[in-house]
């Protein structure tokens, strides 16, 4: 609570922080002299020296830290960029099944909608488990909940065709008696998935039980077009998961859970030397040059606690975390590697940029979804949950040198480092800014390529529109219905549909944050299929990455966008909501319907 | 009074507690009178070892508070049982100065309320602190503003520790569910009997109502 004037600033966009750990991929200059992945498989085989450990006894319960001054300062640059596990498939015990399999201890769901159709060709199992980890050298170990116990969760890697069922194990200690709630439901943002699956924020479950999310991997549009498993253009390839817990995401995301999940085809086929035409070439091979970047804020205790408030909100972080590691430093070589920029909040908005300004940031996917072409940028603004895959090119660094990648976003809430940089840093650079340090170190044969055209976006023009929705996110003082963050005057009942959709259709949303200037950005997400921004304010998207297609759309105070959403191939229940989580935790949740 | 000062002054005295009551020092000790005209210390008489359920308001509030009150009235019904039993509801005024025992009681007469259910009036200052402690919205201009409502109903189960919140106007079903989610664990045996029961309910269903774990009671 000794920041929540702080964490409530006014005037102050969205925050969001989440967390993670690895196991560690031992890469840097070995990285260069392994083969690039072709499939999945190899992928995990080729990089991942992580071997499975027996589980080991949960950690204790740490005492309740709800004291907080600041965190204990931490030398930057002290430790590899870990790389999360890429998870293996396994054969689950009992096998996945359509119903739920309440006796082996399942949570109840509805069945599986087209089972049959979409028949799992693998399956994965993640336990979710409270664990110590380190997420820096000069910090006492930390209890976390991780799935499979680590932070960030392992990433899963898989192809579009290829049906797959995760079985969520819910491993945490029924007795936790810290921030955070022990039931989980976890949704995989952004997938197109159906609803039993979708991690809906009222589906949770407890301690001892398990579930089987069925992750179709087809694209939108499957009825209309199923020879070719739906629409290629609709493609996304970068996903993360992570808990929804209704009223408790801010607290368990914090702690840990959070992980990703790309997903490849023969566009993306995550092979540089790809020798089909229609393959893109991207800098490719997991955590050797297509890297994951998982970004979350905390707050350390001295005894290495994680700081959250008593009722569970979590205030921005001063130590700034990428993939479980407090500033983290990489060895890269003189060639193109491809970066998956997530925010996995709970609250923080970033604004990456590089210390040399004459590199640019080539963005070429927002929220997993290309560009049509690449879009240069100096610097972006990236909103909780939001992702973007960019490719830099060291390709004209000299050996020896250092590039800083760093947060410019003047927020007021500073990481607080309280070590100087080993190294002289860039002229204007703090080390306050630095989220990591990436450090040129050899040559390296480059076969990638970025292409010029990356996709080609699907045709809206001449699809009906079935219907119309606003959706207005409200703070309002001193409201009669209740909690004061609202959408369309209402707060979260997962019991009560604000709006049924039909299956198969279209619709434009109007999506408008009518708060007062100097209050919050929303990040507004919404479940299921990604949208394109037709109009902010009335005019077609000025920036250049919002001109795709998107989850997550920031929504700063007085703000009002026009959005083309579809709505196919599955029924159900589904969410908009703020995905700032501290808000979506008070509520700013609607749950919406897709009905036949 | 600089609101950044505040919010530290009152983090000042917040422990790091190896048990999982945050105890006295975050609840307060702070003395409190009931509508029945008694002296109550917060923590030890209110809070310590049990499951309650905590919402603000104050006597002539024209707005939101007759509602919330007449809301938590029907959960109070619908816990009827457990109320005053294993869990304990409070309504704490946020205008002390204008809510003595007297008027509360006349206050929770006129809304029919039941034994097992007590409100509170204390001082300016240990109602506010237990305001921003207990029913934050970690803004400021709502958590500082005497004219705002804290539109939530608390519920906390000091005995683990359990923290969960919902709007006050949340539907009565969706309260006590919350309520019912601060209950210590159920061993799993008796949970997976009553994932069975929910199963069975969801089976017959079109279209599915959640919190899902709300079917297996009856």
């Amino acid at each position: 609570m000794a920041r929540s004037a702080r964490d409530a600033k006014k005037a102050k966009p969205d925050k969001k922080g989440d967390l993670s750990r690895r196991s560690v991929l031992k890469m840097g200059a070995a990285a260069g002299a392994v083969t690039v992945l072709t499939s999945k498989k190899s992928a995990a085989s080729a990089f991942l020296p992580f071997q499975e450990v027996p589980a080991a006894p949960p950690p204790p319960e740490p005492a309740i830290c709800t004291t907080f001054t600041g965190s204990p300062a931490t030398r930057p640059f002290m430790q590899q960029l870990p790389i999360p596990t890429a998870l293996q498939p396994t054969n689950l015990n009992p096998a996945p099944t359509q119903s739920a399999n309440i006796s082996a201890g399942e949570a109840p769901r509805a069945d599986h909608q087209r089972w049959n159709e979409f028949l799992p060709q693998k399956q994965y199992a993640i336990h979710t488990r409270p664990a110590k980890v380190t997420f820096h050298p000069d910090l006492p170990q930390s209890y976390v909940w991780g799935f499979n116990g680590q932070v960030q969760g392992p990433t899963i890697l898989e192809k579009y065709g290829e049906p797959v069922i995760v079985r969520f194990y819910n491993d945490l200690n029924a007795n936790h008696t810290g921030p955070g709630v022990p039931e989980i439901t976890v949704h995989l943002h952004n997938g197109h998935t159906a609803s039993e699956s979708d991690g809906f924020a009222g589906d949770f479950f407890g301690t001892g039980l398990f579930k089987d999310n069925h992750y179709v991997n087809i694209y939108a549009g499957y009825d209309q077009s199923p020879q070719t498993l739906g629409d290629p253009n609709e493609a996304q390839y970068t996903y993360w998961y992570h808990d929804h817990r209704a009223m408790a995401t801010a607290p368990n995301t914090y702690k840990g859970l959070a992980g990703m999940y790309w997903l490849f085809d023969k566009r993306d086929s995550g092979n540089e030397n790809d020798t089909n035409p229609q393959a893109l070439r991207l800098p490719s091979g997991y955590g050797v040059h297509d890297i994951p970047l998982e970004f979350s804020d905390k707050s350390f205790c001295p005894d290495g606690t994680l700081f959250m408030n008593a009722d569970g909100n979590v205030p921005e972080g001063d130590k700034w975390c990428i993939n479980g590691a407090i500033q983290p430093f990489m060895r890269v070589n003189r060639r193109k590697y491809r970066f998956r920029f997530l925010n996995t909040g709970p609250s923080r908005t970033w604004t990456h940029a590089l210390s040399d300004s004459s590199m640019p940031l080539t963005v070429i996917s927002t929220d997993g979804n290309l560009l049509q072409h690449p879009v240069q940028v100096s610097s972006f603004v990236h909103s909780v949950a939001e992702r973007y895959d960019v490719i830099i090119d060291f390709s004209q660094r000299n050996l020896g040198d250092h590039v800083y990648l760093l947060n410019i976003d003047d927020d007021g809430h500073p990481q607080f480092v309280g070590q100087p940089s080993p190294t002289p840093l860039p002229p204007g650079v703090t080390i306050e800014q630095v989220t990591m340090r990436f450090d040129v170190i050899a040559d390296e044969t480059d076969n990638s390529q970025v292409p010029s055209t990356l996709t080609t976006y699907p045709d809206i023009s001449n699809i009906p529109i079935a219907n119309t929705m606003e959706w207005k996110f409200v703070r309002k003082n001193n409201d009669p219905q209740g909690l004061n963050f609202q959408i369309n005057g209402k707060t979260f009942d997962p019991n009560r549909s604000d709006h049924q959709v039909k299956k198969g259709t279209a619709e434009i949303w109007t999506i408008s944050n009518v708060t007062p200037q100097s209050d919050w950005t929303h990040p507004v997400h919404i479940h299921f299929e990604e949208f394109r921004v037709l109009t902010r304010n009335g005019a077609p998207p000025t920036n250049p990455l919002e001109t795709g297609r998107k989850d997550v759309i920031r929504m700063p105070p007085g703000n009002q966008v026009q959005i083309f959403m579809q709505f196919r191939d599955f029924l159900g229940r589904y969410l908009i909501h703020c995905h700032n989580m501290d808000h979506e935790d008070i509520f700013m949740m609607v749950r919406w319907d897709i009905v036949p | 009074m600089d609101r950044r000062k505040f919010f530290t002054s009152l983090a000042g005295s917040m422990p790091c507690s190896a048990s999982a009551s945050l105890g006295p020092a975050f609840f307060t000790n702070a003395v409190f009178r009931t509508h029945e005209n008694k002296e109550v210390k917060f923590y030890d008489d209110l809070i310590k070892g049990k499951h309650v359920v905590i919402n603000f308001m104050y006597a002539n509030c024209q707005g939101s508070c007759p509602v919330t009150t007449a809301i938590l009235v029907k959960v109070q019904e619908a816990l009827q049982k457990r109320i005053g039993q294993d869990i304990f509801m409070y309504s704490i005024s946020i205008k002390p100065e204008e809510d003595d025992p007297a008027t509360l009681k006349e206050y929770a007469r006129m809304h029919r309320v039941k034994p097992g259910w007590l409100f509170l009036t204390g001082n300016r200052f240990d109602t506010d602190t237990l305001r921003l402690r207990l029913a934050s919205e970690h803004h400021p201009g709502i958590d500082l503003d005497p004219n705002q409502h804290t539109g939530m109903v608390r519920v906390i189960n000091d005995v683990n520790n359990r923290w969960l919140m919902c709007p006050s106007q949340a539907s009565v079903e969706t309260i006590v569910q919350t309520i019912r989610w601060c209950d210590l664990p159920k061993p799993l045996e008796v949970r997976m009997r009553e994932n069975a029961i929910a199963q069975a309910k969801i089976d017959k269903m079109q279209v599915l109502p959640t919190w899902l774990g709300s079917l297996s009671e009856s």
